[in-house]
């Protein structure tokens, strides 16, 4: 299997998160009562226990918390994939958000580099969020 | 939380046992390797199963009693990944404080690297966030504590070299272990030779994945005394999980290690300062620089410099890993319980050629998962009792 063809398994939690990257929408989920983002999505919120969660669009603006160049791949990513960034990326949303990133010249990724928001088709429709480190 | 606990010197280790070879394969597997070690381990001590009265095993101690045929008082299947080992020795301390059980056994068998010449399946993670959150981007293990270190570097200077000299000194050490899967001198050039698997780790800043087993016998310091060894008493211990996932983790660079280190040291009535010997589990490079500065034997972001200096190397100021830990002794997937028994056999006073002079408290520190669960077991000798 190529990283193509990974297929999300989306729980009742989750749905709605891997519903909307069909749009190519990155939907983070929200707790009214404790005004802050919950990521990963989950069923009640850590905060206040609450099961009323509401979702709220992400522009996918941020920066690089920590980065790794990976030159061997660990499943679903194949050889073809290789090499490929793994990121920390904290988006201007408050939440510190786990995706590839695309650059360049990966090796120069720094932590602290601004980075947007990309899309890359999966099955099923579905799109996995990745980012683009801009200066590189 | 209660202040004031009272396990300190109450049950000590009194029987270990381990399974491992230079060739990183073993003859045995499955139960009947966990026999052979739970009946070197109870022989060490100078007991027989008859005495046991309680077991903990990380799959189902349940399965395990029944194998053995016992009926035990206390039961203990507690999975907290490679740190469960120092966990069952805090909960198996407790129970016998308390008069829950006597005599507690902890077994731990695995054989990767055998079991994948043979292509029998290997471990297979649990479904959880990690499969729709990380997963699909290609993050694994390696990669989850490679982030931790990238962060590290970013935030304090940490080099490659440094951490590098990690996997240096603990080659050293494995050099004294004449049972370690790899004892041939390595440098750090060596290591920053090596793959870049996922940056900024090489493959020697990665453990081995080594066939091995190991046994534990804990009882009542009380007993413990009439037995034949010298008494390790368990001083203090103390566990925490912050996170499973890496995802999940509050600070890459802070470790749940930074709140059961001074606890368990707190509880034994100890310094970090008064530590001869640190068995701190080395996933990987970082793993080990991580324990270093949380456990607060250095002030943080200071780790580098000290392992680059030599501090944990034999003849250093803090010997750590001194059996050539799990970057070179053996690694079969959790290595907990070979820090424990390390410990032991330095504070019997038989580590042989590898041996630490007048040592007299020494830490077992287990991390699992994702740099996740980390428990902390600070032992003696009968003369810190
Ligand atoms: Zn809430």
């Amino acid at each position: 299997m190529s990283r193509n063809e990974f297929a999300p398994l989306p729980s009742a939690a989750t749905a709605r998160y891997w519903a909307a990257t069909r749009e190519r929408r990155l939907l983070l989920q929200w707790c009214p009562n404790c005004e802050r983002h919950v990521h990963h999505p989950r069923e009640a919120c850590p905060g206040c226990l609450s099961t009323e969660l509401q979702w709220r669009e992400s522009a996918g603006r941020g920066t690089v918390h920590a980065v790794s160049v990976h030159y061997r791949p660990f499943a679903p990513m194949t050889a073809e994939d290789c090499p490929y960034a793994v990121a920390f990326v904290d988006l201007e949303d408050g939440v510190r958000f786990l995706a590839n990133v695309t650059a360049d010249d990966l090796e120069a990724i720094r932590v602290g580099d601004p980075v947007s928001l990309q899309w890359s088709p999966i099955a099923d429709g579905y799109h996995l969020p990745v980012f683009h480190a801009n200066a590189h | 939380m209660r202040s004031t606990r009272s396990l300190r010197g109450e049950a000590a280790i009194v029987g270990i046992a381990e399974a491992a070879s230079p060739t990183g394969e073993l003859p045995a597997r499955g139960r009947t390797l966990e026999a052979q070690v739970i009946k070197a381990a109870l022989d060490d001590a100078g007991l027989t199963l008859a005495d046991v009265d309680g077991v903990a095993h990380a799959d189902s101690s349940l399965d395990l009693a029944e194998f053995l045929s016992i009926a035990p008082a206390f039961t203990e299947s507690t999975y907290t990944g490679g740190s469960g080992y120092e966990l069952y020795v805090e909960k198996a301390a407790a129970a016998i404080a308390t008069g829950l059980a006597e005599t507690i056994v902890i077994v731990y068998a695995a054989t990767p690297r055998s079991d994948r010449k043979q292509g029998l399946g290997g471990w297979v993670e649990p479904a959880g966030p990690r499969d729709e959150f990380e997963v699909p981007y290609g993050l694994g293990l390696m990669g989850s504590y490679a982030l931790a270190a990238d962060r590290h570097m970013s935030q304090y200077g940490t080099t490659e070299e440094q951490l590098a000299s990690i996997a240096v000194a603990t080659r050293q050490w494995a050099g004294f272990n004449p049972m370690a899967r790899f004892t041939d001198p390595l440098t750090v050039d060596d290591v920053l030779a090596s793959p870049r698997i996922c940056s900024p780790l090489h493959q020697l800043d990665c453990c081995l994945v080594t066939d091995g087993a190991g046994a534990i016998v804990v009882t009542s310091t009380e007993r413990a005394k009439d037995l034949r060894n010298p008494v390790v008493p368990v001083l203090g211990a103390a566990s925490l999980h912050s996170h499973n996932m890496i995802h999940a983790m509050p600070d890459l660079t802070v470790t749940p290690g930074a709140i059961t280190g001074k606890r368990a040291l707190d509880h034994a009535g100890v310094t970090a300062g008064d530590v001869g010997l640190l068995m701190g589990y080395d996933s990987f490079t970082i793993t080990a620089l991580l324990h270093l500065e949380d456990l607060g034997f250095v002030p943080k972001g200071e780790a580098g410099a000290f392992v680059a200096d030599g501090n944990t190397r034999p003849g250093g100021s803090l010997p750590m890993n001194t059996n050539g830990g799990g970057l070179s002794y053996t690694h079969p997937g959790m290595y907990g319980i070979f820090l424990l028994t390390e410990a032991v056999r330095q504070l019997r006073g038989a580590a042989g050629a590898r041996q630490i002079q007048d040592l007299e408290i020494a830490v077992a520190h287990g991390s699992g998962q994702f740099l996740s669960a980390m428990s902390t077991v600070v032992l003696g000798t009968e003369a810190a009792l």
